[in-house]
């Protein structure tokens, strides 16, 4: 073993840094927070203001509180885009973290590997900023603790469930990103002890999902009385969770589509990297047949709950119309698409069935949250996000973007693991 | 956390498991006259009430509310709308016309055996005392899911102060510690409003329906619904005249969450050793790509 490390070494002073204590770490994560990308472009120019204006009125929000003209929150509407959007969409998008991860370290299909690595991140980096997000909206913050830490536990709550899955799923995700973090850094033994967690910490998540995918829908199971009858189903939990997969993986697609756009440097790909849109098609046509599947799946259980809860007369109603409208347009039409653009391996099809479907996913739990909750008030009392609600959502994505972009630009995230990580398979 | 509180999470844990009545825990509570104590409530007999808003003035008296304004000539406008409740006014009286007349109806939190509010809530900010007292205390983290969930839509949310309370009738639990009668009972002049227990206020209720037959709508609000309140309701009319609402069923709110919360520990023991499983029985044909993988690679 000895003798091993020592030729290790030896290697390592022509690549990757050398962190023997914090001290160095701190000098190379110094070197590192220098920016690496052109710093005028365009989404620069357009995100920059809007994350400083949006620090300032979040701090605002935390300074006077969540009522107007913060939110437009009210006693009718006590939950708004920041849950509606950035928690329970945020979550539902960062599911590719779990597909993808079930499909390749369960399934063993090993195609989907190369995206494997970039869709966790990203579902870690969505739980930390958008589940994070929740924060924002709990008008008592600072009791936070009182969910993890103390004697009284509301384990008859689903809210409970969420809170501690969140934490956990946070833990987990982390656990599975580390080894990136652990290459980035050279450090072969914490790599090699952290790639050995991996799949148990997927095996656990997977899990930890099915519950809290799930668990956002079980949050609306006790307002049957508010939200419009054909959204609303005591099976909320399961439409919510088997959703949740198609919402993933649709993300998947549309990131690996921005990202195969902007993420084209070396120092992101990798040196030897050769654009195989072979194999890339192949992945996303995969993917596709997925979505189309569990899409199809979806609508079946959609359409047998409004049959089975008895709701399906009220379609001749205005809601009736908005609902078939999501049915229709947002889903069917979607599953459609998807099925058309894998037996044609047409890309862009596939692309644009995967944007209308995370709008329907969108526009489904935004439904359960306002739009067909407490649907019988006149529009008049109807809740519109305020311009501080907007900015401050904004503000958090683009926050989660320049950290993805931050790290895709340091970590072996798309290209490939250093030479050594092969090595220290084989041993 | 000492010893002993752990080991009653290890039990309040084994007991979920055994599909015990940890999910809905007020379940036990609701059978009147458990653990000694009853549930207490008030009888609403809309028949007797005239709209005077004196329990609307005491309820603010006592929790240091802004005091509304009751004179006749105040009451005249404020009665032309129909008010919720709100975060500064925990129990309003609104004004129906009806074919029976003009019928006056308090309205305030319904005290239910089985509260959505205390179910929903992750750390029992809500809870329902052992005298059926619905409270809410201040380890409330603010979600506001026992907002959503109410389907009386009863807790109120206190928007516009950086430190919130969620705000509601407590039907004067800290009076009641004291022996005294919530201060809306003591106000009303004409009996309208009486505190009891849940068992002697229902038999009371039933005793004015069959005395005086063609006086009522032979139903009792809040026996039956939502599982059963604590705040029972009399009327000449049937209940969906008046604005109270006859949708919402009979079920006990937090049983809607049991199907998602009993297949908690189904889910947390099947799916790891199934996913273990399939990951054995696919290693092999991973290890055979990973070789011609490498095979291609040395071409």
């Amino acid at each position: 073993m000895e003798k091993l490390e020592t030729v290790e070494i030896g290697k390592e002073k022509k690549e990757g840094p050398q962190i023997k204590n914090p001290g160095d770490f701190w000098r190379f994560f110094k070197s590192e927070l220098k920016p690496k990308g052109k710093p005028y472009t365009l989404f620069n120019i357009i995100s920059a203001p809007v994350m400083v204006i949006g620090l300032i009125l979040i701090i605002y929000r935390f300074v006077v509180g969540l009522g107007a003209p913060v939110t437009n929150l009210n006693q009718s509407f006590p939950w708004g885009i920041w849950i509606g959007f950035d928690v329970i969409c945020g979550v539902a998008f960062a599911a590719g973290g779990y597909v993808l991860a079930f499909m390749v370290y369960i399934l063993g299909l090993e195609k989907y590997r190369p995206i494997l690595r970039v869709t966790v991140l990203n579902a870690f980096l969505s739980y930390v900023f958008y589940a994070g997000a929740i924060a924002l909206d709990l008008g008592r913050w600072w009791n936070m603790p009182n969910a993890f830490l103390g004697n009284r536990f509301g384990v008859s709550s689903v809210m409970f469930i969420v809170a501690w899955h969140f934490m956990l799923y946070m833990l987990t995700l982390a656990l599975e990103v580390s080894p990136a973090v652990a290459e980035w850094l050279n450090l072969k033994k914490a790599r090699k002890i952290l790639g050995s967690l991996t799949l148990g910490a997927v095996v656990f998540g997977v899990m930890l999902s099915i519950h809290h995918q799930a668990g956002l829908g079980a949050l609306f199971t006790m307002a049957k009385a508010k939200i419009h009858p054909l959204w609303y189903s005591e099976f909320l939990p399961i439409t919510f969770f088997i959703s949740s997969i198609y919402a993933g993986l649709s993300m998947v697609i549309l990131e690996g589509t921005i990202s195969h756009k902007v993420f084209t440097h070396p120092h992101q790909l990798g040196e030897n990297h050769h654009n195989n849109h072979e194999s890339d098609d192949d992945i996303l046509v995969g993917l596709s047949r997925v979505c189309a599947g569990v899409i199809f799946a979806y609508i079946m259980l959609t359409i047998t709950l409004a049959q089975y809860e008895g709701d399906l007369h009220l379609i001749n109603t205005t809601m009736g119309s908005w609902w078939l409208t999501e049915v229709v347009g947002f889903v069917i039409i979607p599953g459609f698409m998807f099925i058309h653009g894998a037996q044609c391996r047409n890309t862009s099809t596939i692309r644009v069935a995967a944007i209308i479907a995370i709008v329907g996913i969108i526009l489904n739990r935004f439904n359960c949250v306002f739009i067909a909750y407490n649907w019988y008030l006149p529009f008049s009392e109807k809740y519109l996000p305020s311009v501080i609600e907007v900015l401050a959502t904004l503000t958090i994505i683009f926050i989660e973007i320049w950290t993805l972009r931050w790290i895709i630009n340091r970590m072996p995230i798309l290209r490939e693991a250093p030479e050594w990580v092969k090595e220290l398979k084989e041993h | 956390m000492d010893r002993r509180t752990f080991l009653k999470m290890i039990g309040a844990g084994l007991a979920t498991v055994a599909g015990g009545n940890l999910l809905t825990p007020c379940a036990a509570k609701a059978e009147e006259g458990v653990g000694g104590m009853e549930f207490h409530g008030n009888l609403i007999d809309t028949t007797r009430c005239i709209g005077c808003r004196r329990c609307e003035k005491a309820c603010a008296e006592v929790n240091n509310l802004p005091i509304p304004d009751i004179s006749e000539n105040a009451n005249e406008s404020i009665l032309k709308k129909v008010r919720k409740t709100t975060a500064t006014q925990y129990t309003t009286i609104n004004r129906y016309e009806t074919g029976k007349g003009t019928i006056f109806v308090p309205w305030r939190c319904m005290h239910c055996n089985q509260p959505a509010c205390h179910s929903a809530c992750l750390v029992y900010a809500m809870e329902k005392q052992p005298s059926g007292h619905v409270t809410w205390d201040k380890n409330c983290m603010g979600c506001r899911l026992c907002m959503i969930s109410c389907p009386f839509d009863i807790p109120k949310f206190e928007y516009k102060s950086s430190i919130p309370r969620v705000q509601k009738c407590n039907l004067c639990y800290g009076r009641f510690k004291k022996g005294l009668v919530p201060a809306c009972v003591e106000a009303c002049p004409t009996g309208a409003l009486m505190f009891g227990t849940r068992r002697n206020l229902l038999e009371e209720a039933k005793r004015r329906i069959s005395q005086n037959p063609d006086n009522y709508f032979h139903h009792v609000y809040g026996e039956y619904e939502a599982g059963g309140t604590s705040h029972l309701y009399l009327a000449a009319v049937p209940f969906e005249q008046l604005g109270l609402r006859t949708d919402i069923g009979i079920k006990p709110y937090p049983e809607y969450s049991l199907v998602y919360l009993s297949a908690i520990p189904f889910i947390a023991t099947i799916t790891p050793i199934a996913m273990l499983a399939i990951n054995a029985a696919t290693r092999k044909g991973k290890e055979k790509h990973e070789e011609k993988h490498e095979e291609k690679e040395k071409h």
